[in-house]
C-alpha cells in the first residue's frame, strides 16, 4: 500500500517536471522545483516507510529545510545575479 | 481498533496522494504564474498534511512520532514563505497578477 | 530571561528528538551546544519578541483549529477548480486590509493567507497585504476581514 502512495507521488513529481521544462518565465519554474522539492521531502518519508527503515526521516528534515533555503537562493541570484557580495 | 486506524491512515495516504497528482496537474493546466501558486499551495498544505497524517497513524507512538510532526511544522513554516518569495518576486520582476493584461497565457497554453 | 529558558527547553526538545539517545555523552554535549547557541544569540540581541515569539502560542494553539478547516474548505475548492472539465478562473489580485500591531502579527496573517489554498499575499505593507486570489469570491471573503480579527485576537493574547 505505500507502493500505491510512493506511485502517486512519482507521478506527481513527473508531472512537476513537465512545468520545469516548459517554463516559460524563470519563476514557472522555481515555483515548480519548489513544489517538486515538497514533494520529494514526502517520497523520502514514505521509502523509509516502504523500506522499513525509519532513519529515512531525518534526511526527509534536513531536504525540507534545504528546499526552503535553496528555493530563496535560487530566486536571489535571479534577481540580483549574486548570492552577497557584489562580483 | 487496529484495523479502523489502519483504514483511515490508508484513506489519509491516498486522498494525499491524490492530492498532489491533483496539484501536479494544477501546475501543468493552469494557465499562468500566479494561478500556477494556488496548484503549489495545494500541495504544500493538503498533500503533505494528509500524508503526515496517514505515516502518524501508522507509527507506533514515539520518537518517529515526534520526527513526522517536526517534518510538518518545518513544511508548514517555510512553504508560505517560498510561496510569498515567488509571488513577490515576480511582482517585482514585471509580471502582472490581473489577468486582463498577461500576456503569457498565450505561451503557457501552447 | 524567561524567554532564553524557553528557547533552551525547545532547542533540548529538538536535540533529543533528532538524536533519539539517552547515552549521557550525548545528552551533555546537546546541553553545552544548546546554553552555547543561547548564549550567542543572546549577545546578538536575537531573543525578544520577533526572534523567538513564544508569547504568541497560547494565541496560536487557540487559532490553529479554525485554519485547518479553512484549509481543508479551500482544499476542496481550489481541487475542484482544477479538476473541472472546463476551467472557469476568475482570479484577480487586491489588496486587504491588514490591522495588526505588530510586525510578528503581520507575518501570522501573511502566512495564513498563503497557507490557504486560492489565495496568495504577493506583498506585504504594514497596514495592508496584496493578495492573488484563484477566485473573487476568495477575495471577497478575505475583505470581510474575519480571518484579520482572528490574528490580531492571537497577538493580544498576552
Amino acid at each position: 500500500m505505500f507502493m500505491a502512495v510512493t506511485a502517486l507521488l512519482v507521478a506527481a513529481m513527473a508531472m512537476t517536471l513537465v512545468r520545469v521544462v516548459r517554463g516559460p518565465t524563470p519563476y514557472d519554474r522555481i515555483l515548480a522545483v519548489n513544489v517538486h522539492g515538497t514533494m520529494t521531502v514526502l517520497l523520502i518519508a514514505v521509502t523509509g516507510y516502504l523500506t522499513d527503515r525509519p532513519d529515512f526521516l531525518d534526511l526527509s528534515i534536513a531536504y525540507a529545510l534545504l528546499n526552503f533555503v535553496g528555493t530563496l537562493a535560487a530566486l536571489k541570484y535571479f534577481r540580483f545575479g549574486h548570492l552577497g557580495d557584489e562580483p | 481498533m487496529s484495523v479502523l486506524l489502519d483504514v483511515v491512515s490508508w484513506v489519509a495516504l491516498v486522498a494525499g496522494g491524490l492530492l498532489m497528482v491533483t496539484s501536479a496537474l494544477g501546475m501543468v493546466r493552469l494557465p499562468d504564474l500566479f494561478t500556477r501558486l494556488h496548484a503549489g499551495s495545494l500541495a504544500d498544505t493538503g498533500g503533505v498534511g494528509l500524508i503526515l497524517l496517514g505515516l502518524v497513524l501508522q507509527t507506533e507512538p514515539g520518537l518517529n512520532t515526534l520526527k513526522l510532526l517536526l517534518i510538518g511544522f518545518v513544511l508548514f513554516l517555510t512553504t508560505p514563505a517560498a510561496s510569498h518569495a515567488v509571488g513577490h518576486a515576480a511582482l517585482l520582476g514585471g509580471l502582472s497578477p490581473d489577468p486582463e493584461d498577461t500576456d503569457d497565457s498565450q505561451s503557457a497554453g501552447s | 530571561m524567561g524567554r532564553m529558558i524557553s528557547l533552551a527547553v525547545v532547542l533540548l526538545g529538538v536535540w533529543f528528538i533528532l538524536s533519539g539517545s539517552t547515552d549521557p555523552f550525548l545528552l551533555a554535549s546537546g546541553v553545552v551546544s544548546v546554553l552555547l547557541v543561547v548564549i550567542i544569540a543572546h549577545r546578538m540581541g536575537m531573543i525578544d519578541e520577533e526572534g523567538f515569539p513564544i508569547q504568541l502560542l497560547g494565541g496560536l494553539i487557540l487559532y490553529l483549529p479554525w485554519l485547518v478547516c479553512q484549509i481543508a474548505l479551500a482544499n476542496l475548492a481550489v481541487a475542484r477548480t482544477i479538476l473541472a472539465p472546463v476551467m472557469r478562473i476568475d482570479a484577480g489580485s487586491a489588496w486587504v486590509p491588514a490591522s495588526q500591531k505588530t510586525p510578528i502579527g503581520l507575518v501570522v496573517f501573511a502566512n495564513s493567507i498563503t497557507l490557504t489554498p486560492g489565495t496568495v499575499s504577493l506583498s506585504v505593507l504594514e497596514d495592508r497585504i496584496h493578495v492573488h486570489a484563484l477566485s473573487r469570491k476568495g477575495l471577497e471573503d478575505l475583505r470581510q476581514g474575519d480571518m484579520d480579527r482572528r490574528v490580531c485576537a492571537v497577538e493580544g493574547r498576552r
